[in-house]
């Protein structure tokens, strides 16, 4: 089989995987509805019966930001591994979910984002952007991998402590309780009005991300040698900063911090595709779907009516990977 | 609404180091003077409450200039039915140095809250009593009881129980609508049996859908289930925060908008459920009314 055949056949099947969750994840939840009945009550036009509005109004939107913020997740960690030429690099990691995170909680509980909706994504882009700059910066032009990562990390905890603080001066008494939300992220009871307001962020950011694949593989090459053959490597790191921004920004808003799905997503399917960062983009993003899809099913089936965050099982998956990772990345690290 | 308070009250748990700064402190200095008021066969006169529930059955019943202070919350009128008449009282915070230096003859605490003040405070000799919170109308009754001996108000006390159970009767004597209702807070939350809420679910006639679904106690009720259980009547208890919580936002989510429209779903204040007194049969009544205008439509 050629190396294109191959590359295809992998697409295929992380498609079919990704829309075989999407259906499952429609069938779970609280209220048992018998696989028929809940794929008819779904398309159901006509009457707003109890059935319809549980799988229009609850079900869809939950697997709808599953799959996309599920695919955010895989594409940004992919791109960001490609760019920063780091394999540790990631949203989360970097502490881009964390500042978006941020963004959305001065939105929400100013209560800026009640009379303006766009508000929300726009801070938590705004604090994602924050996040990419300030990691770039303190890695600067030789910056090694180490670098980025403390630098990450120390924006994490930074973020994570206002996120906490807001949260514990704002005068809601339910305000302190939701500060596990916004650091470990859940899709429960989210809306349809909840994937407009993300979904346009997220698209575009995918547009941008999509856009520098080509770049990337040059990159492999090395920065001067990409630069002399053509690539424009101001263009790449605007795309990149913005797209990464936009996609995990909107996501964030609406789904709090979810960590090591953009992390472990890439690791997985980058033998797969060969050392091309061009065709791992696209395979990521569907596996990432397919990841954050798997774990959304999973806290409902592990823990009926207990609410479990999403972040705990990619955590208990993605953390100690990550520990592996470092592991056999230590010599080039120290 | 247990976890309401819970979170509530957090703040008056927040000095705890200082408490045991204090407590260490306090040790040497009053090993001496052995500050145990006698149990007095005489009522006590300097009474200080430290938890919302127990300030509001003491304003009910204590006698004139009997009560020195009340806590904080106890003028919240989110949390407190008697938030107008808490203004003539001292405020405390729950907090030891606080209390003693009220030098009060007798502290009234709940057994959910200030636990390192309440157990400082004993260890200094002050006589504390504790209240359990109230599950059901007969641990009202109890407590309305229990509160009149401890501050000599007896008779007080059976004239509050009578004047309860005079309104219970008539709330019993009305034929219940048999209406299934859900009750539907913050974070998807909902009382099932054993809680003060659901017995007054019942005494306003109605059935609580929680109990069907045999959800007990405090529990999570997903917003699935109360679509695909559709009840007659949807009790809320939004609070009036100064700020916005994604607590809340089931009350704004599409499908809980989309239940709610053109029937009758209603708001009961959580100040009438967090503590049971008599006023919590005012919930009843609300949801009584609420469950007969909708048969009205």
């Amino acid at each position: 089989m050629s190396d294109t055949a191959r590359y295809r056949l992998l697409l295929i099947l992380l498609a079919a995987g990704a829309m075989i969750l999407f259906v499952l994840s429609l069938t779970v939840g609280p209220a048992a509805i018998g696989f028929g009945d809940s794929i008819a009550a779904l398309f159901d036009r006509k009457e707003a019966g109890p059935l319809a509005l549980i799988m229009q109004e609850i079900r869809l939107p939950r697997a709808i930001l599953g799959l996309m913020i599920g695919a955010t997740l895989g594409l940004s960690g992919a791109v960001l591994q490609g760019y920063l030429r780091n394999p540790l690099a990631e949203p989360a990691l970097l502490g881009i979910s964390a500042t978006a995170s941020l963004g959305a909680v001065l939105a929400i509980y100013t209560g800026f984002s009640l009379v303006f909706p766009l508000g929300l994504p726009l801070a938590a882009l705004a604090g994602a952007v924050v996040a990419v700059i300030v990691v770039q910066a303190m890695a600067g032009m030789r910056g090694g991998a180490l670098t980025i990562i403390l630098a990450g990390v120390a924006l994490s905890s930074l973020a994570a402590a206002m996120t906490s603080l807001a949260l514990n001066l704002s005068p809601n008494p339910f305000a302190a309780l939701e500060i596990m939300f916004w650091m470990l992220g859940s899709l429960t009871d989210r809306s349809m009005t909840h994937v407009w307001l993300a979904a346009p962020f997220m698209v575009v950011g995918w547009a941008m991300l999509a856009n520098v694949g080509r770049s990337l593989d040059t990159l492999t090459l090395g920065r001067d040698a990409a630069a002399s053959m053509g690539v424009d490597l101001r263009r790449v790191q605007l795309l990149a900063v913005l797209g990464t921004a936009a996609s995990v920004g909107a996501a964030t808003a609406v789904a709090g911090a979810i960590g090591f799905v953009g992390l472990v997503v890439p690791h997985l399917l980058r033998p797969f595709v060969g050392a091309r960062p061009s065709r791992l983009l696209p395979a990521s993003a569907l596996g990432g779907a397919s990841v954050l899809l798997a774990a959304d099913i999973l806290v409902r089936v592990i823990a009926p009516g207990k609410d479990l965050k999403l972040g705990v099982l990619t955590a208990i998956v993605g953390a100690p990977f990550f520990l592996w990772l470092v592991y056999r990345t230590r010599r080039n690290l120290l | 609404m247990r976890q309401g308070r819970a979170i509530r009250q957090r703040p008056a748990s927040g000095a705890r180091s200082f408490a045991r700064r204090l407590a260490l402190a306090a040790a040497v200095v009053f090993t001496l003077a052995d500050a145990a008021p006698a149990i007095a066969a005489q009522p006590p006169h300097r009474v200080v409450s430290m938890n919302v529930c127990t300030d509001q059955l003491a304003m009910l019943l204590a006698g004139e200039g009997q009560l020195y202070s009340v806590s904080y919350l106890a003028s919240d009128p989110s949390a407190s039915v008697l938030a107008g008449e808490a203004g003539r009282y001292v405020v405390n915070h729950g907090l030891a140095e606080e209390v003693f230096l009220m030098s009060p003859d007798l502290v009234i605490a709940g057994t959910y809250t200030t636990r390192t003040t309440v157990a400082l405070l004993r260890r200094l000799g002050f006589r504390v009593e504790e209240f359990a919170p109230v599950n059901s109308f007969a641990d009202i009754r109890e407590h309305i009881t229990r509160m009149g001996e401890i501050l000599g108000r007896q008779e007080k006390a059976a004239e509050l129980i009578a004047q309860m159970d005079a309104e219970l009767a008539g709330l019993s004597a009305q034929p219940p609508s048999r209406k299934t209702v859900a009750l539907y807070y913050a974070n998807n939350y909902t009382s099932g049996a054993g809680t003060l809420v659901d017995e007054t679910v019942k005494a306003a006639g109605l059935v609580n859908i929680a109990d069907k679904l045999d959800l007990q106690g405090t529990n999570q009720l997903p917003l699935e289930l109360l679509v695909l259980n559709n009840p007659d009547l949807i009790v809320t208890s939004e609070g009036e925060y100064a700020a916005p919580a994604l607590a809340e936002q089931g009350y704004v989510h599409p499908a809980f908008k989309a239940l709610t429209a053109g029937r009758k779903a209603v708001n009961v204040p959580a100040k009438y459920t967090i503590c049971g007194a008599p006023f919590t049969l005012e919930a009843a009544r609300i949801m009584r009314d609420a469950a007969q205008e909708g048969k009205a439509q």
